[in-house]
């Protein structure tokens, strides 16, 4: 790398030129700082963007819906000329697919986690890490494809009643996922532990599996359910496996073996059509998206009072 | 407290013990090994799969075709052009906010409330689902502001959804460059901004650089956004050229020109039931993972040849 270049002396050696040179580069600072501070302010900006634009399409929305309804029809037809407009089947779907995905991504990731942080050779660790890695780089829509055409066949061998559309295989595709993520964030976690205490646990006589499920894993307890938080809401609002694999009719079960739309697939299906602005069948993908933003905030901040509770300062 | 002799049975017992716990050990190695190579595995049977199937098709003719409703003439020539313009879009606007954004945040900003509220945005985004994205730029790009299903909206909208990985990733780095050349750089006399500019940056270009690549890789495959603001499948003609040969030579005009891209063109395949048009998923598919393993692979080697080259 070349060496950062040198900045060129300030102006003339006169006072008067030195003192109008630094002036100069004062003012230049804080016009510059202004405009950092600017890009900084976009952050806040899309937060408040979101929620406004969330917030106001909605509104609009219920007007025309009692809340009562949203929250308690147990059909979603809005598209159709008997419209109804329950969220729940929608709801239904989004929680059974995602508690699929952690079925396969908790059991899978802290496993990782645990054998790449406590057992792994240095090698090991720092080779395979980032071919997981890749693993959470691959775009959704492949792994759609993945669900639809070789996860489901394989499943609809062993259950022959498994239809072609359904939120078993989306939800292990969707597991796979975000394997890395859980892994990773987990990982780190454990890595944080002070390896004193390690050592205490190890002169106890204590064997590594011990000390990584009793001392290290208890340690990083909240960073661990950082990472499920995480995973949580990587899986509520993924998108286009399920709008794959999934198949698009809302359908009011907890069984996974069925077909049924989650509200990210739904939000999918209508945007592939062509909804008028205005229409009530375009606001209703901005209640889904609202009720949608609702669910990973209570993960989120359920998460943040969990790993508040369980945080161990070393 | 254990009393000092133990009776020989109890002893053999600990023994057992003992050697069982160290059998558990060596199983968890083979468990924890299992668990990484199930993942990596099913990594190589996607893209062994998606090669296989979609095999037949990558011709030339794949390459530089429109799409068609006959699934043997359909291309993607319409689908890269298209993400090729919407990923500049999206790099020219994110890498320049997010990495000024990132340092205003992390050697400019005070340690006040405010500074907090922008760090706390920042990690929020970051969990955000990507079709909330997709929700707010069709409130406010498209209809608001009025920029239409163009390739501008498609590009902002990336934008949004990969600043918070450029700030992080930014961050990072600059959090890597150690105190001593901020602090040899003021005594000098440099303005904060001559330090910055001229010390710090420099030396996290490579951080910044593979943040970049990583969230570009993240956009090239984002669907559900680009949905949701209207994106077309079926495009048969290519966007305005930006290069004229008329003054002034180049033109924007593309830039609220309507668009398709890969991942879309894939979407718009996969969900038909006919399996040619599978097969033509399958070879967009594999062209479009290996863009995006390509683009990893890149940002991990620049990672790994600016950590070797700068020893502080």
């Amino acid at each position: 790398m070349n060496e950062p270049k040198r900045p060129m002396p300030a102006g003339p050696a006169t006072s008067v030129g030195m003192f109008a040179s630094l002036r100069y580069r004062k003012a230049r600072d804080r016009v510059v700082e202004a405009l950092l501070l600017a890009c900084g302010m976009v952050a806040v900006f899309i937060t408040v963007a979101i929620v406004a634009i969330l917030v106001s399409e909605s509104a609009v929305f219920f007007e025309h819906v009692t809340l009562k309804e949203f929250l308690t029809d147990p059909l979603w037809t809005p598209l159709f000329a008997d419209a109804h407009y329950g969220i729940m089947p929608l709801v239904a779907g989004t929680l059974t697919t995602t508690f699929v995905a952690l079925a396969v991504a908790i059991p899978f990731g802290t496993t990782i986690a645990i054998y790449l942080s406590e057992f792994a050779p240095h090698k090991v660790r720092e080779s395979l890490k980032p071919v997981l890695e890749l693993l959470g780089a691959v775009p959704t829509v492949v792994y759609g494809y993945f669900a639809l055409l070789v996860v489901t066949p394989v499943l609809q061998k062993l259950l022959p009643e498994l239809p072609g559309f359904n939120m078993l295989g989306a939800g292990i595709v969707m597991g796979l996922m975000i394997v890395p993520f859980v892994a990773s964030v987990s990982e780190d976690a454990m890595r944080s532990v002070p390896v004193y205490m390690r050592e205490g646990s190890y002169a106890m006589g204590a064997t590594r599996l011990q000390t990584a499920l009793r001392v290290v894993v208890p340690g990083a307890f909240s960073g661990i359910a950082a990472a499920y938080i995480l995973g949580i809401s990587r899986a509520v609002g993924e998108t286009m496996v399920v709008s794959i694999a999934a198949g698009m009719q809302p359908n009011l079960t907890f069984d996974p073996t069925q077909p049924a739309a989650t509200i990210t697939a739904y939000i999918v299906q209508v945007s592939l059509g062509d909804l008028p602005h205005g229409s009530i069948g375009y606001q209703t993908i901005f209640a889904a998206g609202l009720v949608l933003m609702i669910i990973t905030l209570l993960f989120n901040v359920a998460g943040f009072f969990l790993t508040r509770k369980f945080r161990e300062a070393y | 407290m254990a009393t000092p002799a133990l009776p020989s049975n109890d002893l053999q017992t600990v023994r057992r013990d003992v050697a069982s716990r160290k059998v558990r050990d060596q199983l968890f190695v083979v468990v924890g090994l299992l668990a990484l190579f199930a993942c990596l595995f099913s990594l190589l049977v996607l893209f062994s799969k998606l090669v296989m199937d979609g095999s037949d098709r990558f011709t030339w003719e794949f390459v530089s075709s429109f799409p068609s409703r006959r699934a043997a003439q359909a291309g993607i020539l319409a689908a890269w052009v298209g993400s090729s313009l919407v990923m500049l879009v999206t790099a020219c606007t994110a890498v320049p906010v997010g990495v000024m954004a990132a340092i205003y945040l992390e050697e400019y900003a005070p340690k006040n409330w405010f500074t907090g509220v922008i760090e706390i945005n920042v990690t929020n985004l970051a969990g955000v689902p990507s079709i909330v994205y997709g929700l707010l730029a069709l409130g406010l790009f498209v209809y608001k502001f009025d920029l239409g299903q163009s390739i501008v909206t498609a590009g902002l909208t990336l934008a949004l959804l990969i600043l918070p990985v450029v700030i992080v990733a930014t961050r990072e780095s600059l959090r890597s460059v150690p105190r001593a050349i901020r602090e040899a750089a003021y005594g000098l006399g440099a303005t904060r901004w001559e330090v910055t500019k001229d010390h710090v940056l420099p030396y996290s270009t490579g951080g910044i650089l593979t943040g970049m690549i990583l969230g570009l890789s993240r956009a090239i495959g984002e669907t559900a956004p680009l949905i949701t603001i209207g994106a077309l499948a079926f495009i048969a003609f290519l966007p305005t050229p930006p290069l004229t040969d008329v003054a002034p030579y180049v033109s924007f005009t593309w830039l609220t020109d309507p668009f398709t891209v890969m991942p879309i063109q894939m979407f718009n395949w996969v969900s038909r039931p006919d399996p040619a048009f599978q097969s033509n998923a399958a070879a967009a598919g594999a062209i479009l993972l290996g863009m995006t393993l390509l683009m990893n692979a890149v940002a991990i080697y620049i990672r790994y040849r600016f950590r070797k080259s700068i020893n502080w």
